[in-house]
């Protein structure tokens, strides 16, 4: 049966998050050939609306409005309720960002929906799809599906392939005016942490260190080694812990989870709380003096050694190799 | 102030993990305090300290609960409600934080704390769905928090990013790493813990009618994911072993 999907478009410094892109395509999944209409909600969006369009949105909504120019629960929420009254949706796709953490839950309280969170996978099954998602800090996988009524769900970026990009693609861009009434949280000031370069959530390759980088100065082979890679650079709680990097690189269960193709852990012991934010990755490689360190049991190929002495040699080798 | 804690007991987790049946075996798992619920306990325990009140821990759980109860107890919390899950059939986040807005319906509260995620379904949907079923505002991943009156200034975590956040009680928050260091509790607070009261609630006491806190989701499998073949350990001369991984990850692995 076909279904009629919303996807909440994310931004960030002005530019949509890959994230939205996979929801969209998951979205198409979901909706067996019904639509897919994408809501971006901001100050001043309308122009990332094509791009929605171009990753196989079939229409856009475009939900304007000083109060939404930062995220807030309430006006986010309200926003979307809106929406969800006038366009009725049978299924709604959320990226398990920050964000979508935050607000999904409260919809679906209001709309008395099942939610299912952090979805790694999808696949039908008849007139169903069934989610599948990590529980246990990714040490176990489970298959879900929503009994009856709303489809809901969160991704996990890095996950679901978004489909190609097709500029050739149209799609109707419409403006709808949402009432926001009194936002009981205010964001006072957003102290922006996060180094400028490749997203965290959303890189291919990943260099992390940890407690044993020792020093804000050790990190640097590994930001040489990911300059060279065009990787991103990504720390242990450890490492964040010991003042040597800061927190908005740390990786795992309370920092972020990543998925991608390389990740290179470098003095990193690997703790489960770690691992459950990495493990998932394609290719896993573990550089660690310790020969006994629980990353070696994740890792597709290790090097027992000293990461000062591995790394630069690394970088010098993809230097030869990469020109 | 009346602060509530909510909180979970979950697998400990160092736990190894098996499934049969279907489902996550239990069998001689050790459970703990969800970890983020000892944050909010802790965060509980200094706003007490700081605007007086009481703090009072409350999980929908199975008898053995209790265990993580007393703990929360002996860190300083003063009584604790478990509500019993055991007529349950079915039970999701929907299920939970219905049977949780049952409790507090009637109840006063300023402040309600809770974690972020549990680390064993690890969906995060209990505190926020719960917050919107009182009609509370809420805010999530919180590291700092301080209470003037009935002002609140929160700091946030923001996938790295640390927002500031002012709101008014009564409010939900939801703890993340970051938001204190939790205590141990002392042999004292551990004496003290077993006369501290400890209410056990059916779903009955809470007029709660098992149909309408269905589970809305359903999970047809749970199964481990394929064992990883082992890695391979590259030996030689760190040289040899360098130009080997890059020639692994280019050749094999066909990631770079
Ligand atoms: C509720 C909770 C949530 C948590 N969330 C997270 C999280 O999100 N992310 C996270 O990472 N942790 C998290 N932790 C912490 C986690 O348990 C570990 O303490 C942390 O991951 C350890 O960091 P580390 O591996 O860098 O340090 P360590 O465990 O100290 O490991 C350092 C490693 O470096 C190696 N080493 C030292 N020198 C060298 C060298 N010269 N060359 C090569 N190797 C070297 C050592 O052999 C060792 O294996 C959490 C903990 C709790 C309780
Ligand atoms: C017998 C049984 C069967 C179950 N079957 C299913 C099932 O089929 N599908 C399914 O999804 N889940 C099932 N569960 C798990 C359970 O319903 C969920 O774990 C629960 O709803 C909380 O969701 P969560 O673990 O994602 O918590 P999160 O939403 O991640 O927890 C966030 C925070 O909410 C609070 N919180 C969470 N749970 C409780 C609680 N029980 N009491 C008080 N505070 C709490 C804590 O502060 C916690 O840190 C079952 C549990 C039992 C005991």
């Amino acid at each position: 049966m076909a279904k009629k999907v919303l996807v909440l478009a994310e931004s960030r410094d002005g530019s949509l998050r890959n994230v939205s892109f996979e929801a969209i395509a998951a979205a198409k999944e979901i909706s067996g050939g019904g639509e897919v209409f994408a809501v971006l909600c901001g100050e001043s969006v309308q122009s990332l609306a094509n791009d929605l369009i171009h990753y196989g949105a079939d229409r856009v909504l475009v939900a304007e409005n000083e109060k939404l120019a930062n995220y807030t629960t309430d006006g986010y929420y309200q926003a979307l309720k809106q929406i969800i009254d006038d366009e009725k949706p049978e299924a709604i796709v959320f990226g398990h960002t920050s964000l979508g953490k935050d607000l999904s839950p409260r919809l679906a309280a209001r709309l008395e929906s099942g939610l299912i969170s952090d979805v790694t996978g999808l696949e039908q099954a008849g007139e169903n799809t069934v989610f599948t998602r990590p529980v246990y800090s990714g040490k176990a996988f489970e298959k879900k599906l929503i009994n009856d009524g709303l489809v809901f769900v969160t991704i996990r970026p890095n996950n679901i392939a978004p489909l190609e990009k097709d500029e050739s693609r149209s799609g109707e861009v419409k403006s709808v005016s949402v009432e926001i009434k009194d936002l009981r949280t205010i964001v006072k000031e957003v102290v922006r942490k996060a180094t400028t370069g490749v997203d965290l959530s959303e890189a291919k390759i990943i260099v992390a260190g940890g407690r044993g980088v020792k020093s804000e100065d050790g990190f640097k082979p590994l930001q040489e080694l990911a300059d060279v890679l065009g990787a991103a650079v990504g720390a242990s709680r450890g490492a964040c812990d010991a003042d040597y990097c800061d927190y908005s690189l740390q990786i795992g269960q309370t920092g972020k989870v990543v998925t991608p193709d390389l990740y290179i852990a470098c003095g990193i012991s690997g703790a489960i709380q770690h691992l459950a934010g990495m493990s998932n990755s394609k290719v896993i490689v573990a550089i660690n003096k310790d020969p006994e360190a629980s990353i070696f049991s994740v890792a597709d190929y290790g090097i027992v050694g000293d990461l000062f002495e591995v790394v630069p040699l690394l970088t010098e080798e993809f230097k030869k190799v990469l020109v | 102030m009346n602060i509530y804690v909510i909180l979970k007991r979950t697998f400990d987790t160092e736990e190894k993990i098996s499934v049969s049946n279907n489902k996550i075996s239990e069998d001689s798992a050790e459970f703990i305090i969800n970890p983020y619920d000892e944050y909010a306990i802790e965060e509980a325990i200094t706003l007490k300290d700081a605007h007086g009140g009481t703090v009072t821990v409350v999980t929908v759980g199975d008898e053995d609960s209790e265990k993580e109860l007393r703990t929360a107890l002996a860190m300083g919390a003063d009584q604790a409600v478990l509500i019993s899950n055991e007529d349950l059939d079915s039970q999701d986040p929907f299920t939970t934080s219905s049977v949780l807005a049952a409790y507090f319906k009637d109840k006063e509260f300023d402040i309600i704390l809770g974690g972020n995620v549990a680390i064993d379904n690890g969906t995060g949907q209990v505190g926020p769905r719960l917050a919107e079923l009182l009609d509370i505002p809420h805010v999530t991943t919180i590291t700092k928090i301080e209470i003037n009156g009935t002002t609140v200034n929160i700091e946030r975590d923001v996938e790295g990013d640390l927002e500031k956040i002012e709101t008014s009680l009564p409010l939900l928050v939801t703890a993340q790493q970051g938001l204190n260091e939790p205590r141990y509790p002392s042999l004292p607070g551990i004496m003290k813990a077993k006369k501290k009261p400890l209410e056990t609630l059916e779903l009955d006491d809470l007029d709660i009618d098992e149909d309408d806190v269905e589970a809305k989701t359903k999970t047809v499998e749970i199964y481990l994911p394929p064992k990883k073949e082992a890695g391979k350990i590259l030996s030689g001369d760190t040289a040899d072993q360098v130009k080997e991984l890059v020639s692994l990850l280019r050749n094999e692995a066909k990631v770079i």
